[in-house]
């Protein structure tokens, strides 16, 4: 049984690097494994292979990188710019040719593709140059960061709203994606902004519970183990005399980035924990991720599965700050957020929000069919 | 006959210019940072040997040795491109680029960034740490030797404004400092392997100190402090048992500085703490404590009968190690984010201005005597190899001296 893996990668590898080195050595550095295991094999191979391998080598370890996790990935980068120095001091061209080809080869992983762009801008930039353009909506976000810069910078001169929507369309990192929203908008064009990330808008929410001394972080409050949007419960006294029965409310985000702020429904609070749930449709059963942002202690669920918690308060937040693979089943999933909110009481610490979003690997929104529209407020953006 | 008095001369320049002209880690040998040569004092424009462009970010320090200068960068829209760099000492021109993609967490703060820890060495091998938790080794000719992905094994240990404890080399051992709210932890490594020698939970708190080694002048193994805001403890590096322990306040951003005898702690808001060590398991006592010495940002550091500290407004305080009694203020260009380093009796300090500064300790009130604009932010803590100075900035690194 467990021979089958192996098996398996030696017969992807053997096209990729025949009249290489021994493919145990390949081996040994996709091995590596967590708390540095196989580091000392991987050396030992590492060693092997820099000392044999030539540039025209470097193709088939960018094919290796396909079954390589993201340590070997490193291993193998490692390997590559050694063997590309080399042929670089002894004055050898890189197989420009072969490099392009791969890069160009969609069914290649990021890693490996990635690389490839790197080792082609550095050995040929008219190769690259030429390529640039028909990377726009390449599957590996980080290749589209020049197509989507020349496009967005050729429209904004040029005033063509259709082609900032394509190079919005083709943006995936936040800071292009403004570029292109803010230039439309100055044009007075309207932008979906929440749309166009798949941030989730609709929510319920419930709270407040106690986080006396951050302790409502491991505390396990009611919405954790079941959750009856008509039920209510005992929350915590913010207030002599204020009935501490909480109740779960809809809450529809207004902010351009999804931004869920609880501190609008619930109060502007202290040491408190509050809970956030929405139902995601999915059409099929597959692979998303989720992709969270929040300077928040904070816990995520889907369906019932505990998927990952962070005790940390006020540390920062950006889109995207936690990015967690995950299975979709077909028809409603339910996600539940928990938020605890902290004692620090310098202006920097009012913050009790987060941002959550479903998309694809590759950072493209996956839309719920049933998604409501954006509020108006939210497609304005901000003043 | 008159060559005899030269012999004597010549070895000792050997010694403390030669052999010895090396910075392994942050702050130099056990992060004490001083240096052991000549650097110009007197920082004329003409003293720049060389500067050479960086290809990233970065406000790790230089690691120089072996005729060479390592640094680290990070790059790319989320700072996801590591880069661990090597330069010619002698000329700056650089011999070969590693570039790496971070496994962890990129997030940081604006102003820091994911090169903000200082590599370490062990005299053969480069330990190039990352605010994204990977750590590679490397060496000197750019062979990978070994890899580590912290957040892969810990998925919780970061920090959303950014790591920057750097790793020092001590009793063989490599210790990592990754304290932060989550999945907190020192842990001694294998330089061999990079495989946990040792893994030691700490208290769920961001720290940004980095670890100073401590060298018992009478002969007992090296013991590595870490301060945080918990208080102190000494470890074993070889064993990660603690030896000794100091009640809180710690710190979490200036790191202590050491000396044969005394180890000094800021204290956030509190000024500062210095203790006298007593080697082995037993606690260093209390030998001073003064609320008009404080270390905002920069580590202090301790040179003979002194410890020296800068303030948040620029204020570099001499204070006297035996009685704390302070001789002299003086008003430095500010504000600092690196940490002064010393070679004999001048300071060297880089302002977040770019301003490099240096100041004669042994002056009756201390007295500047160079200043160097450099013209770009710099947070680096300045190194000092033999009769040079090094800074970098986001976009260049100098050698200032010969």
């Amino acid at each position: 049984m467990r021979c089958v893996p192996l098996l398996s990668l030696t017969f992807f590898l053997l096209p990729a690097i025949q009249g290489m080195a021994a493919p145990e050595s390949l081996r040994s550095l996709l091995a590596v494994g967590p708390e540095g295991q196989g580091n000392a094999a991987a050396a030992a191979a590492w060693k092997t292979l820099s000392a044999e391998s030539k540039a025209d080598d470097i193709p088939g370890f960018l094919g290796a990188m396909d079954e390589a996790g993201p340590l070997a990935a490193n291993w193998l980068r490692g390997l590559v710019f050694t063997v590309s120095d080399r042929a670089k001091s002894a004055g050898k061209p890189l197989p420009t040719e072969t490099l392009t080809a791969f890069l160009t080869n969609r069914s290649h992983g990021p890693a490996g593709r990635l690389l490839a762009a790197d080792l082609l801008q550095q050995a040929d930039r008219s190769a690259w140059d030429a390529i640039v353009p028909s990377l726009l909506n390449d599957p590996v976000p980080a290749l589209r960061r020049e197509p989507v810069a020349r496009l967005t910078a050729a429209a904004t001169a040029a005033k063509d709203k259709a082609k900032l929507r394509e190079a919005l369309g083709a943006a995936r990192d936040e800071d292009q994606v403004r570029a292109a929203a803010d230039e439309l908008r100055s044009l007075g064009e309207t932008v979906d902004l929440p749309r166009h990330f798949g941030f989730l808008m609709d929510w319920h929410l419930i709270g407040p519970f106690t986080n006396k001394g951050r302790a409502g972080f491991e505390m396990i409050f009611p919405p954790e183990t079941t959750l009856e949007l008509a039920a209510s419960y005992q929350g915590k006294e913010t207030e002599a005399g204020k009935d501490p029965t909480v109740h779960w409310q809809k809450w529809t985000c207004e902010d351009e980035f999804g931004v869920v702020d609880l501190n609008k429904p619930l109060g502007m609070l202290k040491e408190v924990t509050g809970y956030a749930t929405t139902v995601y449709h999915s059409p099929e059963a597959r692979p998303a991720e989720i992709r969270l942002g929040c300077k928040n202690a904070w816990k995520l669920w889907l369906n019932g599965q505990f998927i990952f918690g962070r005790d940390e308060y006020h540390r920062g937040m950006k889109i995207d700050q936690y990015r967690f693979p995950v299975q979709l089943k077909a028809g409603p999933n339910v996600l539940l957020v928990k938020l605890c909110q902290n004692e620090q009481t310098e202006t920097w610490t009012t913050k009790w929000d987060f941002q959550l979003r479903i998309c694809d690997a590759t950072g493209t929104a996956l839309l719920d069919p049933q998604r409501p529209p954006t509020p108006e407020v939210a497609l304005k953006g901000k003043k | 006959m008159r060559r005899a008095p030269l012999l004597p001369a010549l070895i000792s320049l050997a010694l403390s210019s030669g052999s010895r002209a090396e910075w392994l880690q942050f702050r130099g040998a056990n992060a004490a940072a001083m240096g052991t040569g000549q650097p110009p004092a007197a920082l004329q424009a003409t003293d720049i040997a060389w500067k050479t462009p960086l290809p990233g970010r970065g406000l790790s320090s230089p690691v120089i040795t072996a005729g060479k200068v390592f640094l680290t960068a990070a790059s790319g829209p989320d700072q996801e491109t590591l880069h661990v760099i090597c330069l010619e000492e002698a000329t700056g021109k650089p011999l070969w680029e590693r570039r790496f993609l971070a496994t962890g967490r990129t997030m940081c703060h604006e102003k820091t960034n994911v090169a903000a820890p200082t590599p370490a060495s062990d005299g053969t091998r480069l330990f190039a740490l990352f605010s994204s938790n990977d750590l590679f080794c490397l060496d000197f000719d750019g062979n990978l030797l070994w890899l580590r992905g912290f957040t892969l094994d810990y998925p919780n240990a970061s920090n959303s404004l950014g790591l920057a404890s750097s790793p020092v080399m001590a009793g063989g051992v490599l210790v990592t400092q990754i304290e932060n709210d989550g999945e907190s932890f020192t842990a001694g490594l294998d330089p061999a392997t990079g495989t946990n020698l040792w893994k030691l939970n700490r208290p769920k708190n961001a720290n940004w100190t980095t670890p100073t080694v401590w060298q018992d002048p009478a002969g007992g193994p090296p013991q590595v402090l870490i301060t945080a805001h918990e208080g102190v403890i000494a470890l074993d590096p070889k064993t990660g048992k603690e030896q000794w322990s100091l009640p809180k306040p710690g710190t979490t951003i200036p790191s202590g500085a050491i000396g044969s005898k005394y180890f000094a702690v800021p204290r956030p808001g509190k000024g500062l703490a210095v203790w006298h060590l007593a080697g082995g398991t037993t606690p260093p006592e209390l030998a001073w404590e003064s609320a008009q010495i404080n270390s905002d940002t920069a580590s202090p550091v301790l040179h003979g009968p002194h410890v020296f500290a800068i303030n948040g407004a620029g204020v570099l305080t001499c204070a006297e190690l035996e009685g704390g009694e302070r001789p002299w203020k003086l008003r430095l260009e500010g504000p600092f984010s690196g940490s002064p380093v010393m070679s004999g009796k001048i300071l060297f300090a880089v302002s977040e201005r770019g301003l490099l500064q240096s100041v004669d300790t042994s002056t009756a009130e201390g007295s500047i005597t160079g200043k160097l604009d450099l013209g770009e932010a710099i947070l680096c803590t300045p190194s000092l190899s033999g009769p040079s100075v090094y800074v970098r900035s986001d976009q260049h690194v100098w050698k200032i001296g010969k």
